[in-house]
C-alpha cells in the first residue's frame, strides 16, 4: 500500500498565554485510500495536528510530505495552489458561503483550480451533490439550508476536485444525532465505494470505529495507533 | 488569477448586501456629482467674466504715455562751457500731442508680423457730454469701424441701433447704455459734446452698446476716426492707441518683447499686465474649486474605506473558506479590490449622471445679474475633459480606499478563523 502522507518528527509550540509544547514529535503514515482517525481528549493536539496537515498552519517544526511532495518550508500561494487541488475540508461547523447557491459553493475550489470547463464543472458539481443526496437542493442559497444539509453540501465541495486526501475535523460534532448518523454514513461510503483516503479527527467513538486505523493521541504525543477492534484499551 | 471567478464572487458579495453597496456607492456619487457641479459653474463664471473682458481688452496696446520726464535740464541758450549751470528744477510737463507717430504705417507693419491676427488703430479722448444743462465727463472713442468690428465684436454688443450707422452718415456716435441713460437720450438725439481744449461739437446718437461693465458703459461712446479727429480738429493720421489682436493670446507677450525693441517713446503693454487682477481672481477660485473637490472624493473615500472594512470584517468566515478551499492571496485581495471598483464605477458614473442633470438645470436659471450684464442664466461650462477628470480621481480614491482592507483580508490566517 502506496503511503500518501508521512509526518516526521512535528513539533508545534504556542507563545501565547505561555510557552507551552503542543506537539512533541509526531511520526506516522497514513496510506491511500485509508480512513485515519485521529482522536484524544479536548487539548491533546489533535485540532493543531491536522491543521498542520491540510498546509493551512505552517509555524511548526519537522516535516510534512503528502503524495511525495515536501510541504514543509513552502510558501503560502504555493500551499494554497496544492489545497486547492490535492486536499478537500470538511469542517465541524458547516462552513459554506451564505450568498452563494449549494451548487455554486461546490463548484468554486473547481472553477479556482481551472481544469475544466464552466459546464464540465456544473455537471461534475450535480454528480456531487447526487452522490450526498442533495441535488434537489443545488439552487438554494447555503445560507438557507439546515446544519446537517450544509455540511453534507460541504462533503460535495471537498470532493470535487478528486482530492487526494479529504480531512475533516470533528464533521459530525455540530450536528444532532440523525444528522451525524448520516454524515457518518458518508463517510463510511467514501472510503468503501470510492476508496478515498480520509483523515479525520473526531472524539465520536462511532465515527472512529468505523475507520480503518486510530490513532490516539495523548498531550501532544502519540498512545498509539491501530485498528478499531484493537482499540480498546487506548479509548 | 481567475478574473472572472472573482468577478463573479465580488459581484454576489456586493448584491447580497444591496443596501450597503448603495450607501458606500452614493458616497462616490455624491463626491463626483459635487465636483462636476462645482467646476463645471466655477469655470462656466471664469470663461465669462475672461470673455467679457477680453472681447473688449486688446492682447497688445501700444499708446503714448505722457508722463512728466524726471531728468532736470539746463535754462536754455546757456553756455555749456560755463561751469556753473542754471537748473531748471520742479519743470511742467511739455506740450506734448498723445499722437503715436505714424500710427497707421505702423499698424499696417504691425499687422503683417506673424501671429497677429489685426491692429485697430483708436483715438481717444476724454470730452464732456452735455444735453442741455447735464454735463457728463467720459471718454469716445475714434474707431476704424470694419477692424474694430472683426476684432473686438463691437457690432455684438448693440443694443439699439447698428454700428454701421456710424459710417452712414457724419458727426454720429454710439453711446454706452448707462451714459444714454443719464442724460436721458436715445437713439435719435442729438448730444453735444467738448473736449477739454475747448472744441465743441453736436452729434447724434445712432446707436446704443451695453458691455455689462458699468465702468464702461457709463461713460464710452464709439464715433468714425474721422469725427473725433474733427472733435479735437487735428489730422488725419492722428493716432492714440493701437490695439492689436493675437491669433494666439498666449504669444503676446512675445509679440510686445519684440515690438519693445523696435519702438522707442510709446509704452507697450500685453492683456496679462492689463488684467492682473482679473487673472488673480480667476486663479484663487480655480485653487478653491479644487480644494473644496478634492475634499469631497477624499471623504467619499473614507467612506469606502470605512465600509469595505465592515465588509471585511463580516466576511472573515467566507475568506477563510476560499484559503482553505485553494485561494491565494492575491485572489482575495482581487475579489476585494473589484468591489471597490464596481462600488467607484458605478458611483462615479451615477455622480456624473446627477451632476451634468444639476448643472444642466442651473445652465437654465434665470440669474438676475442687473440690466448691465448681459446674461440671462448662470454661466455653465460643460467641458468633457472634466467628466473624464471626476470618473478618473473617482477611481483612483476608490482604488485607494480598496486597497488597505483587501490587502488585511488577504492576510486573514485562516486558522484562527475556522478554529474559532
Amino acid at each position: 500500500m502506496a503511503t500518501v502522507l508521512k509526518a516526521e518528527n512535528i513539533r508545534k509550540k504556542f507563545y501565547q498565554p505561555t510557552e507551552f509544547e503542543v506537539l512533541r514529535g509526531l511520526d506516522f503514515e497514513v496510506n491511500e485510500g485509508e480512513f485515519f482517525s485521529i482522536t484524544g481528549k479536548s487539548g491533546c493536539g489533535k485540532s493543531t495536528l491536522l491543521y498542520i496537515l491540510s498546509t493551512m498552519d505552517t509555524d511548526y517544526e519537522g516535516k510534512l510530505t503528502i503524495k511525495d511532495e515536501v510541504l514543509t518550508g513552502k510558501k503560502q500561494n504555493a500551499l494554497a495552489a496544492f489545497r486547492n487541488e490535492h486536499l478537500g475540508f470538511v469542517f465541524q461547523f458547516h462552513f459554506l458561503l451564505p450568498e452563494f447557491t449549494a451548487l455554486k459553493n461546490v463548484m468554486l475550489p473547481a472553477l479556482k483550480l481551472g481544469k475544466y470547463s464552466e459546464e464540465e464543472i456544473e455537471h461534475r458539481a450535480m454528480e456531487k451533490l447526487k452522490w450526498v443526496g442533495m441535488d434537489s437542493f443545488a439552487t438554494k442559497n447555503a445560507s438557507r439550508l439546515s446544519g446537517g444539509q450544509q455540511q453534507r453540501v460541504a462533503i460535495a465541495r471537498a470532493l470535487i476536485n478528486q482530492p487526494a486526501i479529504v480531512m475533516g475535523d470533528e464533521p459530525t460534532g455540530n450536528l444532532d444525532k440523525a444528522n451525524s448518523q448520516i454524515v457518518f454514513e458518508l463517510f463510511q461510503k467514501l472510503a468503501k465505494e470510492n476508496n478515498q483516503t480520509i483523515i479525520a479527527v473526531t472524539h465520536d467513538l462511532d465515527f472512529a470505529a468505523g475507520s480503518d486505523r486510530i490513532m490516539e493521541m495523548v498531550d501532544g504525543t502519540i498512545a498509539g495507533i491501530s485498528t478499531p477492534a484493537q482499540a480498546g484499551p487506548y479509548i | 488569477m481567475n478574473w472572472k471567478l472573482a468577478l463573479n464572487i465580488a459581484l454576489t458579495h456586493l448584491l447580497s448586501k444591496k443596501k450597503q453597496s448603495i450607501v458606500a456607492m452614493m458616497g462616490v456619487t455624491f463626491g463626483i456629482s459635487m465636483f462636476i457641479i462645482m467646476i463645471s459653474f466655477m469655470t462656466g463664471v471664469n470663461q465669462f467674466t475672461e470673455d467679457m473682458a477680453m472681447d473688449n481688452t486688446p492682447h497688445v496696446r501700444i499708446y503714448k504715455p505722457l508722463e512728466i520726464e524726471d531728468k532736470q535740464i539746463i535754462a536754455l541758450g546757456q553756455n555749456k562751457t560755463e561751469s556753473e549751470w542754471y537748473v531748471v528744477k520742479h519743470q511742467r510737463p511739455k506740450n506734448e500731442l498723445s499722437k503715436i507717430k505714424n500710427g497707421l504705417a505702423l499698424m499696417e507693419s504691425i499687422e503683417a508680423m506673424p501671429g497677429v491676427r489685426g491692429v485697430a488703430p483708436q483715438l481717444a479722448t476724454q470730452v464732456f457730454y452735455n444735453n442741455g444743462p447735464v454735463k457728463i465727463s467720459g471718454n469716445i472713442y475714434g474707431i476704424d469701424v470694419e477692424r474694430q468690428k472683426e476684432l473686438f465684436d463691437l457690432d455684438k454688443k448693440m443694443d439699439l441701433g447698428d454700428l454701421d450707422d456710424l459710417l452712414k452718415a457724419s458727426d454720429v456716435i454710439v453711446m454706452g447704455k448707462g451714459l444714454a441713460e443719464k442724460m436721458n437720450v436715445t437713439v435719435g438725439d442729438r448730444v453735444s459734446v467738448t473736449t477739454p481744449e475747448g472744441g465743441n461739437l453736436t452729434l447724434k446718437v445712432a446707436g446704443i452698446f451695453s458691455f455689462g461693465i458699468a465702468a464702461m458703459d457709463q461713460t464710452q461712446s464709439y464715433a468714425t476716426l474721422a469725427t473725433v479727429q474733427k472733435i479735437l480738429q487735428k489730422d488725419p493720421s492722428y493716432v492714440t492707441d493701437l490695439n492689436v489682436k493675437m491669433i494666439d493670446v498666449t504669444k503676446a507677450a512675445e509679440l510686445k518683447d519684440e515690438l519693445a525693441n523696435q519702438l522707442k517713446g510709446v509704452k507697450i503693454e500685453d492683456w496679462e499686465e492689463a488684467n492682473q487682477s482679473l487673472l488673480a481672481g480667476e486663479q484663487i477660485r480655480n485653487i478653491m474649486t479644487f480644494v473644496v473637490c478634492f475634499t469631497l472624493l477624499v471623504v467619499a473615500g473614507f467612506g469606502i474605506y470605512n465600509i469595505m472594512n465592515m465588509n471585511i470584517i463580516n466576511k472573515m468566515k467566507d475568506i477563510a473558506i476560499l484559503k482553505a478551499t485553494g485561494f491565494q492571496g492575491a485572489d482575495v485581495t482581487g475579489i476585494f479590490m473589484l468591489q471597490s471598483i464596481i462600488i467607484g464605477i458605478a458611483g462615479g458614473l451615477l455622480g456624473l449622471g446627477i451632476g451634468f442633470f444639476f448643472s444642466y438645470l442651473l445652465s437654465v436659471t434665470p440669474f438676475p445679474a442687473g440690466e448691465f450684464f448681459r446674461i440671462d442664466t448662470f454661466p455653465v461650462n460643460f467641458n468633457p475633459m472634466h467628466y473624464f477628470i471626476g470618473l478618473f480621481f473617482g477611481f483612483l480614491t476608490t482604488l485607494f480606499a480598496g486597497w488597505f482592507p483587501s490587502r488585511k483580508a488577504a492576510r486573514i490566517d485562516p486558522v484562527a478563523i475556522i478554529r474559532g
